[in-house]
């Protein structure tokens, strides 16, 4: 595949030294875009694991409400819960399991039943079509007095929004830099069928099909945009090790999963030589619809 | 050696004439016809020169010939299949069967003198033992076997031409079109090279040599094709065969 003879002078023209540097930048970038979105996916599984099943809503009660007010803004919270898509179940716990969940930290059961605690909804939630915590939440404060989710749940939910679509911009850079990359070799061999126009012409006139001119371009732009793949990627690895480790030197902070195992960079590692691919193949196509416009 | 040819071009009724021109004419640009009306056929087998004064237009009748143009009115079959009509695919396979000597030589630069006398070879996907074994071979006869890996720019005129020639041959053309193949090389030379495109079309090769050595014209007798004034005339040789050109 890398044979050095080629009918064509490829030696002396700038292509040589434009096309590696193009795609290493462009290695470069499409390597750290993709480690973004391995990282906010990893982070992203994790979140998802965290808030699957269960649920805690909590309705306070005021010290001006009559006991029957506070159950029916509990019978009332429960009626909404129930209608919410992706929510199961709804219960609320008796004062008997409420008591039992505070009495290891505050210890007679009649000091307790004194106490004005909030009263607690256990929500069972689908794990494959999880409710939308924030509108639920919303509604909750709007329709029931005193009425709220869980708050961790609630963050976690809006994180794990905003995470989603900083993967979708991440895996858009990706294919920006991928689309630009095959526009730069485009133009690149497009001059560069322009420079050897005359030998070109000879290889024709000796009856070389347009294939065979396609596939010298091909074999140009595979060699240089391997070595140009080979260089970004290189550039690319330290920066991303650098950044795992000062993410495992939060010790257990949301960025301690930035670390990359074995699988994630064999996935890194396809970056290159897709892009490798993609410059022969964006050549050969070019060269292919230029020539068929000659004679 | 000979490449691979579709038998698709080889079935037509017209096969004995290689080249056929039906009112052909030929402008460059907006500019005036360099070629006007030109009808000819060469028959297959046939040796012609193709005579002229300097810009009646010899180079332009043989870039029709060997497809690096189409006319701009008229119709021209080569081999058969008209090629005023034929498609982008189809060019490489008719060009095979052309051999063609330039004037300016139009060799690769970077190329060794093998490699670029192989090149036919090479686009028409002849095994390298085989390139191994011929190309240096016919080079020897050309007097280059000293200067196979050498590059053409450290070559003088005459040792480019003979490349050139080379080239043009190494595949046993159907077709040869030379454009003063003898202009830079001596007459000992010349009169070699002249004798290679003789046995060629012993073979059956076809062959139109475009010159202005009045001597070797007379030395060898073939009929011409002269062009004159963007029309075209046709002078007997003298010598019976191979066959004349038909108008």
């Amino acid at each position: 595949m890398f044979r050095r003879r080629a009918d064509l002078p490829f030696d002396h023209d700038a292509t040589a030294a434009f096309l590696p540097a193009m795609i290493a930048m462009m290695v470069f970038l499409a390597t750290l875009a993709l480690s973004g979105a391995l990282v906010l996916d990893n982070l992203l599984e994790r979140w998802n694991r965290d808030i699957k099943g269960t649920l805690t809503v909590q309705v306070v009660p005021d010290a001006n409400n009559s006991t029957k007010d506070v159950e029916a803004r509990i019978d009332k919270t429960i009626r909404i819960l129930e209608e919410t898509p992706g929510v199961i179940r709804a219960r609320a716990l008796s004062d008997a399991e409420l008591s039992a969940l505070i009495e290891p930290w505050l210890g007679s059961t009649d000091l307790i039943a004194d106490l004005p605690l909030p009263h607690l909804i256990d929500v069972t939630i689908s794990d494959t079509d999880p409710p939308d915590l924030v509108a639920l939440s919303d509604r909750l404060k709007a329709e029931v007095k005193g009425a709220s989710v869980d708050d961790h749940r609630i963050w976690l939910s809006r994180v794990i929004r905003l995470a989603d679509g900083l993967e979708l911009l991440a895996r858009a850079i990706m294919a920006l830099v991928g689309l630009a990359a095959a526009v730069a070799v485009v133009y690149a061999t497009r001059a560069g069928l322009a420079i050897h126009r005359q030998s070109i012409e000879i290889l024709h006139l000796v009856g070389a099909r347009d294939s065979y001119i396609a596939r010298q371009y091909a074999k140009r732009a595979l060699w240089l945009g391997t070595q140009g793949a080979v260089i970004g990627f290189a550039l690319a690895s330290p920066v991303l090790i650098g950044l795992g480790a000062m993410a495992k030197s939060l010790q257990g902070g949301l960025l301690a999963e930035v670390s990359f195992g074995p699988a994630h960079w064999v996935v890194l590692g396809a970056v290159p030589v897709v892009a490798a691919l993609l410059a022969m193949v964006a050549a050969f196509l070019t060269v292919l619809r230029t020539l068929s416009r000659m004679l | 050696m000979r490449p691979d040819r579709s038998p698709s071009l080889r079935t037509t009724a017209s096969e004995a004439e290689i080249v056929r021109f039906e009112g052909v004419g030929l402008r460059y640009g907006q500019g005036t016809e360099v070629l006007q009306d030109i009808s000819l056929s060469l028959a297959k087998g046939s040796f012609h020169f193709l005579t002229g004064d300097s810009g009646a237009g010899k180079s332009s009748l043989l870039s029709l010939m060997y497809l690096a143009r189409r006319p701009t009115r008229g119709r021209i079959e080569m081999f058969g299949i008209d090629t005023t009509r034929m498609s982008h695919a189809m060019l490489p396979r008719v060009r095979r069967r052309i051999g063609v000597v330039f004037q300016d030589f139009r060799l690769l630069d970077h190329l060794s003198t093998l490699d670029n006398v192989a090149l036919p070879l090479r686009v028409a996907g002849v095994r390298e033992s085989e390139i191994a074994r011929h190309v240096p071979e016919l080079l020897n006869w050309v007097g280059l076997g000293a200067a196979l890996k050498t590059k053409p720019p450290l070559l003088s005129g005459g040792e480019k031409q003979r490349i050139a020639i080379a080239r043009a041959v190494i595949n046993r053309p159907d077709l040869l079109l030379a454009d003063e193949p003898t202009g830079n090389v001596d007459d000992r030379i010349a009169d070699r090279l002249m004798h290679l495109f003789i046995e060629l079309n012993r073979l059956g090769t076809t062959v139109v040599i475009a010159t202005h050595n009045e001597p070797l014209i007379k030395r060898f007798g073939f009929p011409r094709i002269h062009l004159d004034a963007g029309g075209v005339a046709v002078l007997p040789g003298s010598r019976t065969k191979p066959p004349e050109a038909e108008f």
